[in-house]
Parts: structure tokens; sequence; C-alpha cells
């Protein structure tokens, strides 16, 4: 057994969210750095986002004004106990003390349907947990902008459907968000499972590296085929046209019901953040 | 590249083609959701409202806090869609000049061809370096809404791209047509 106070839970979560808010991870940084763009616009909109990213980091400043909610993927190893504060107090604190000494806005409104008043210090986080085997504890963070999750989307497809109907639907979610995600994004695809797992699956796949090679065969081809699909939408940079409409599609699936076959589809922006640290 | 003092002249807004690059300089009003919301709200009950829109521009952004010594913290434009059930009744009473990001639905895009306005795009997620063009800024209306709160900002050479003209031309659709294949 390995004994760790939610004490250094918290301190992770709050430097992950201090950090990812600040500087991008590098396989964005590179793609969006090495995209070749056709539209004079668009090439000069990259400019621009390359730029942002470059005074962001060397200033400590936000990416971007939303610095979204705060998404927790904690993973703990079945040997690991938990001492001190209660875990998810902590976490909310690690976001409550990222978000006050980091100058973030603070974007979480308590009811979402009556007064949205905001609760000031965009706690609550959105938690998951998921047991594995071992000893350590995985973090992973994302501070999650609504412009590209406003463009979510779930679809039950039917077991009968088939690879091109998944293809599809994937490309006509994004074709459909359009400019409003902020392109190039970052495709997070979930399939199987059951309805919200897919969703859940969606959100995790845009901790992948966009850079990460599919074992499995018929995935990678797929993940390769949207990419191309969505690029030859023509939304380009911001959505003013072009042909870097997105810079990566990460999938991860799960076994299903003999009756379904569910899809999501979770979209990050250009500055899609996020953070791992296994401890 | 251009560059226009704020607010635009009549005939500065004529003069504008969609796809044109422009840098602005004046005082910009900031409101996002909650305040068109109200604005909305207090117009249809016939109530004043905080601003003179036939002579503000208002830019769809919720900035981050300043930090100690600075005007403001990061400030980049929000999602414009959300604010098209509002905008033609704020046009009607005069606003003219938006300033925001991405598309518009036709409701705003008949809007901005009957009352002759112009919509600007600046770039999502560049909120760092449009907080350098930011030099002042002061809440003067809806303070309750922490981010979402009405703001006068005094900007230099913000920079923006022509998305819809006056003419009604619409470089989100003509952009995208081009590059699809």
């Amino acid at each position: 057994m390995r004994i760790i106070n939610t004490k250094v839970i918290k301190e992770n979560v709050k430097e992950m969210f201090l950090n990812a808010n600040v500087h991008l991870s590098e396989d964005i940084k590179n793609a969006l750095k090495e995209a070749d763009e056709v539209s004079p616009i668009g090439k000069n909109i990259l400019n621009i986002i390359n730029e942002n990213i470059d005074v962001a980091d060397k200033t400590n400043t936000p990416i971007c004004q939303d610095t979204g909610m705060a998404v927790v993927f904690l993973e703990v190893g079945n040997e690991v106990f938990f001492e001190g504060e209660f875990i998810e107090d902590s976490i909310n604190e690690g976001v409550r003390e990222a978000y006050e000494e980091g100058y973030f806005r603070k974007s979480v409104v308590k009811s979402p349907v009556f007064d949205r008043v905001n609760t000031k210090d965009n706690t609550p986080a959105i938690i998951y947990y998921k047991y594995v085997k071992g000893d350590k504890v995985n973090i992973k963070v994302m501070p999650k902008g609504f412009g590209s999750e406003n463009c979510g989307q779930t679809k039950m497809l039917n077991p009968s459907d088939a690879e091109q109907d998944v293809v599809d639907f994937v490309v006509e979610s994004v074709s459909k968000a359009g400019s409003k995600p902020c392109p190039p994004i970052v495709v997070g695809v979930g399939i199987g499972g059951t309805m919200e797992k897919s969703a859940m699956m969606a959100k995790e796949a845009l901790f992948l590296d966009i850079n990460y090679k599919e074992k499995d065969e018929n995935l990678q081809r797929m993940r390769e085929e949207i990419l191309t699909k969505i690029n030859n939408l023509g939304i380009g940079p911001a959505g003013l046209g072009g042909r870097v409409s997105a810079i990566g599609v990460n999938i991860m699936t799960y076994p299903t019901h003999i009756a379904g076959l569910p899809v999501s589809v979770n979209i990050g922006c250009h500055v899609s953040r996020h953070e791992e640290r296994s401890i | 590249m251009k560059r226009l003092t704020l607010p635009l002249k009549e005939e500065d807004i004529a003069g504008l083609k969609a796809g044109e690059s422009v840098y602005l300089t004046g005082y910009i009003y900031t409101a996002r959701d909650a305040a068109h919301k109200r604005l909305y709200n207090a117009i249809k009950e016939n109530k004043s409202i905080p601003i003179d829109l036939s002579k503000s521009v208002i830019y769809y952004a919720g900035p981050c806090p300043n930090k100690p010594g600075e005007v403001i913290g990061s400030c980049g434009p929000t999602t414009s869609m959300r604010m098209d059930k509002y905008t033609p009744l704020l046009m009607e009473n005069g606003l003219r000049v938006i300033i925001g990001k991405g598309e518009r639905g036709d409701i705003v895009l008949d809007a901005i061809k009957k009352y002759k306005g112009v919509y600007f795009a600046a770039v999502g997620g560049s909120g760092a370096l449009i907080k350098n063009c930011i030099k002042s800024s002061e809440v003067i209306a809806y303070d309750d809404l922490l981010s979402e709160a009405i703001r006068k900002m005094y900007v230099e050479d913000l920079p923006v791209i022509t998305a819809i003209d006056s003419n009604g031309k619409n470089l989100y659709k003509t952009e995208r047509e081009k590059y699809k294949r």
C-alpha cells in the first residue's frame, strides 16, 4: 500500500492548470507551426495564432481568455490510499487556487438553466475517477473552452451502419461546427460503449498526442480518412477558408452492445490545452 | 493595411469590403451572452440601456482578470453566433459595428445589409496578443456579471478582418466555398 496525502494531488492539479492555460503541448504547437496553408487569409491567421502562442508563453498570459471549465481524469492505482482532505475537495481546491493565482477567467455558473450566477472560483471541476492496477496516481487535466465544447455531437448509429457512416457523422459534425470551435481543431472521437461512454472517450481522446500511431490498421485508416475529408471541407483557419481545418483526429473505442454503435465527437480548438502527470 | 478610428463614419463602413484587414483604434464596449440578454430585455421593456448603441462598437468578449499593474488579462473574441438572436434588435436601435468571431445566421446578415453595418472578425484564441492592443479598460455596467460585464476599452491598432460588409458579402461563405473540394 502506498499512502498519498491529498495535498499532493491538490498541488499537482493546481500546477497543471496554471501551466496548461499558458503553455501549449509540443505536438499542437508544432502542427500549427508547420501547417501548410494555401489560403492567404488562412496563412495570415496561422501567423497570428502562432505569434499568440509565443506571446502567451513568454509573458505567462493565458493563451485564450476562455480558460475553460476544469476537466480532470484521475486514474488511481488500487494500491494507493489517500489520506487528508476528501479527494474531490482537494481537486476542487487545486482548481480554485490555480484560477485565482493565474488570473484566469472564472467561467462556471451554478445553475445551468435559471439564474446562471457565477460560482466565482471556476469550481466545481468535472472529475472522472478510474481505478487502475498499481501504486501510481495518473492525473490528466484539461481547461476546456466552450466555443469548441458547444460543437460536440453524439449519435446512436445502428449496427448495420458501416465504417462510412461513422466517418460521415464525424465529418458532418465538424462541417456544421464550421468556424465556431476556432479551427484548426483537434477532433476527439469515441466509438462504442454506451451513449455516455462514447462521449467520455471522445473527451479523453483529446489528451492523446495528435501524432500517436494507432496499432489497429482499420482505425488508423479511419483517422486518416476523417482528417482528409475535414481538410477538404474548406473551413480553414478561423473558418475563413483554407485547407488546414483540423490538425488531428484522435479515436478511442470500447466494446458495445449487439444492438448499438454509439459515436461521439468532442472538438478541441487550436489551443487544445491538456496536461498529464503520473505521481 | 487600412487603419480606422472608432466610431466609424457611414462612409468608413461603406468603404469596407469583405476580406479587407483593418487596424482599429478607439473605444469599444465588451458585451457577450449575459449582457446581451439584459440589453435586449431592457430595450423590449422600453427601459434605458447603459450605452448609446449608435455611437458604440460592440466586441463579443469576456476577458481574464488583469494581473496587478496590467490593464486587462487575455481578451480574445467569443463565438458570435450565440448573440444572433439579440443582434437585429440592437442594430434597429443604432448599433452598426460589431467585432466577434465566426459565422453569423441569416437574420444577422439581413440586419447588416438593412442597417448598413459591418461585422469584423478578430482571431479567436489570440487573447494574449489582443490584450496588448488594449490600453484602458473600465467596467461601465452590469458589474455583477464579472467577466461578462460591459467594459469600455480603448484599443490601439486592434487587428480585425472585415467578415461581413455592408452589402452583405460574407467572407465565411465565399472563402469556404473557394477551398472546398
